[in-house]
């Protein structure tokens, strides 16, 4: 039997209530299907880096898409907990016990519990997926991949840590399996985590040029951010789009938190230069 | 590196960036920035790249033929 675990771990910093999270479980949400439903989610606190900097002028108020999917799973999740346990639990316990009891059936071989788990989290896995790797066949494979994974390994989750940390840590390698496949420069987490230092940004103590300031094209920034060096991309990804902790992060690959700070530092000072030399570029006649 | 954060050179306030930001304190406020316009501007683009990063990369739903292949590899594998 597992510990208690989060259904779909929801970066801490934008968690929804369980009082939410209870009020949404009213729909009924087909496991596999449930688009509509996310569509009715409420709005979460979009994480980011500027809760880096909390007394910034800028106080995150939007929405992390993903966390529509976070909330669709707590629709299925708790509905399927209704289903079984044949009773609605008090709003603070509801999702514990039922992501406990989905995990635990799905651990045990149940078919539908586990496509339950796939519905909580394939929106969370997939985009990172595609995110990592930018082509959706490829994603696609690589997600399809992380559920296989996850279906012959799931009975030895131990609940160590939350489960979505778990899943994404095991996603994370099946990325990183298949970009050592594609032969890049990559074998590890490990070596994920330590770019070596011609990767890594230049240093900033001479006097700024240019500065970035204003709207950033998107465009050009997803750009840089593909142009990454795949650990740098990673720790950005997962910091600054999907909004994860630190302390999440160095769970999922297993570093320190210094390290996961060091390398989204040193992640956003790469795309500093990447974007101020596209900048100088367009500048020139 | 010098006592006095107020003294401290560049390099020593760069190093100790990773930490200051990701502590989730209010950054801006430490007094060398009040001094220094280099690094007071290198930490405002780094501000703009991270809020950015909020746009970036919808996430979407896997089309319904990734759970299709998923459950017919598992169909496959208990015959």
């Amino acid at each position: 039997m597992p510990n208690s675990t989060s259904p779909a771990h929801t970066p801490s910093r934008s968690r929804p209530n369980a009082v939410k999270e209870t009020l949404r479980a009213d729909s009924a949400s087909d496991p596999t299907n449930h688009a509509t439903n996310q569509a009715k989610t409420g709005r979460a606190t979009k994480p980011g880096a500027k809760r880096d900097s909390k007394k910034g002028s800028n106080q995150a108020t939007d929405e992390a898409p993903d966390h529509k999917a976070d909330g669709a799973a707590s629709q299925a999740t708790t509905q399927t907990a209704k289903q079984a346990t044949g009773r609605t639990t008090t709003r603070a316990g509801a999702t514990d016990a039922v992501s406990a009891d989905v995990l635990a059936r799905a651990q045990a071989g149940d078919h539908q519990a586990f496509a339950l788990v796939y519905s909580l989290h394939k929106r969370r896995i997939y985009s990172l997926c595609l995110r990592m790797v930018g082509n959706v066949a490829e994603a696609e494979d690589l997600t399809q991949e992380a559920f296989l994974q996850l279906h012959r390994k799931i009975a030895t989750f131990r609940g160590d840590s939350a489960f979505s940390t778990w899943l994404h840590r095991l996603a994370i390698n099946v990325v990183l399996m298949q970009l050592r496949k594609k032969g890049l420069s990559l074998i590890s987490l490990d070596e994920a985590m330590e770019p070596t230092p011609d990767e890594g940004p230049s240093r900033s103590f001479g006097a700024p040029d240019l500065t970035l300031t204003g709207a950033i094209d998107r465009l050009a920034l997803e750009r840089a951010v593909a142009d990454l060096p795949t650990g740098y991309r990673l720790i950005f990804i997962l910091h600054d789009v999907e909004g994860f902790e630190h302390n999440e992060i160095a769970a999922m690959l297993d570093c320190s938190i210094g390290n996961s700070k060091s390398q989204l530092h040193k992640a956003r000072l790469k795309l500093r230069d990447a974007l101020r030399i596209q900048k100088r570029q367009e500048e020139q006649p | 590196m010098t006592g006095d954060p107020s003294n401290m050179s560049c390099e020593e306030f760069q190093a100790q960036m990773p930490e200051l930001i990701g502590s989730g304190e209010d950054a801006s406020a430490h007094p060398h920035l009040q001094t220094c316009d280099r690094c007071r501007a290198l930490l405002a683009e780094l501000q703009v790249i991270a809020d950015a990063a909020r746009q970036l990369f919808p996430s979407v739903e896997p089309p319904d033929e990734v759970w299709t292949n998923i459950e017919s590899a598992l169909n496959k594998k208990k015959k």
